[in-house]
């Protein structure tokens, strides 16, 4: 009973996570929720028995995904708006 | 007009995935007889510790029964990372000094990356050296070590991997794979075969070919990601190159 209990806040945590990547302008922020997204996926993973998947997941999405984005964002913009303003609306002129 | 051909695709296209989905019996044992195997899970289950003697039936799985496949998925890794390095190769002006950070860490940051490289590392090559005993693999060992490396990348900025090393390693892993496949090829007549006696179960070398393999795509995986990360982590910042 405790496990479903774990589980389904695991779940609930997984979905805000996902939902607050999706709005958030921020691109930081954005990233770093899908980091959660993968610690939480990890946790489901193993619990569902599939631990060779859940290793993959922590070194993969939690650490490598998320640096990877992380150095674009360097390069690149932080924010969203002004991202879309600096490039994309550059040729619709 | 379109719109409605369109309405119609989707229909056909749901109705095609419900009824696949029905045919599926959700909650049963879909393992099958373990004696007498006519399932293919009920077949790897009984022959992975049996015939192979492998613990792990996935790696004996990935390995051992599909190990041309994972051949292909090495492959694609491969081409993953030629093809990045071939966008992203810049050549070097001479007066130009590769800033990789910005900012020093703090020594709070340092010193604990100085701890952490070496455990992480013994980590995964505990893991790809065990895949055929406990869960993880080749990919996993060697994602766990170029999270390591990638560590050290990101603290230190005289920490350089050796890029020719690297480039080298990389490469004789992947052909020590394929010469490994070719031996199994020409002695015993099939691609892959297992061409040394698999052992007792649960011993460090056993599982026939599994942990040799897992050796050298461990290696392969773990210096074509820390490639990549080097190569993302010298780009300049602001410079569109």
């Amino acid at each position: 009973m405790a496990l479903i209990l774990f589980l389904i806040i695991m779940a609930l945590i997984l979905i805000a996570a996902a939902i607050f990547a999706v709005m958030q302008k921020d691109l930081l922020f954005a990233v770093l929720a899908t980091g959660i997204i993968s610690v939480v996926l990890s946790v489901f993973f193993y619990v569902l028995q599939a631990p060779d998947v859940a290793i993959t997941e922590a070194a993969i999405g939690i650490a490598l995904t998320t640096i990877i984005f992380i150095i674009t964002i360097r390069n690149t913009s932080r924010n969203e708006d002004e991202y879309t303003e600096n490039h994309i609306n550059k040729f619709d002129k | 007009m379109k719109r409605y051909i369109i309405f119609l695709f989707i229909a056909v296209l749901g109705w095609t995935l419900a009824q696949t989905f029905r045919a599926i019996p959700f909650g049963a044992d879909r393992r099958g007889n373990l004696d007498q195997p006519d399932r293919v899970a009920a077949f790897y289950l009984k022959e992975s510790p049996e015939t192979l003697q492998t613990a792990n039936s996935i790696t004996a799985i990935v390995v051992n029964f599909r190990g041309f496949d994972t051949l292909g998925e090495v492959t694609v890794l491969f081409l993953a990372a030629t093809g990045l390095a071939s966008i992203l190769y810049r050549k070097e002006e001479d007066d130009e000094t590769e800033e990789r950070i910005t900012l020093i860490s703090s020594s709070l940051v340092r010193t604990g990356a100085k701890i952490l490289f070496p455990l992480i590392l013994l980590l995964g090559i505990y893991v790809f050296i065990h895949g055929h005993l406990t869960p993880g693999g080749g990919f996993q060992g060697g994602a766990i070590i170029a999270t390591g490396f990638l560590l050290m990348l990101i603290t230190y900025k005289r920490f350089d991997t050796n890029h020719n090393l690297m480039v080298w390693l990389e490469s004789l892993a992947g052909l020590a794979f394929v010469a490994t496949g070719l031996y199994g090829l020409f002695t015993y007549g099939s691609f892959l075969q297992n061409t040394h006696s698999v052992g007792t179960l649960n011993d460090l070398i056993s599982g026939g070919l599994i942990p040799l393999i897992y050796i050298f795509i461990g290696i392969k995986v773990g210096t074509e990601l820390t490639n990549i990360l080097d190569i993302l982590l010298k780009i300049k910042p602001g410079k569109q190159s």
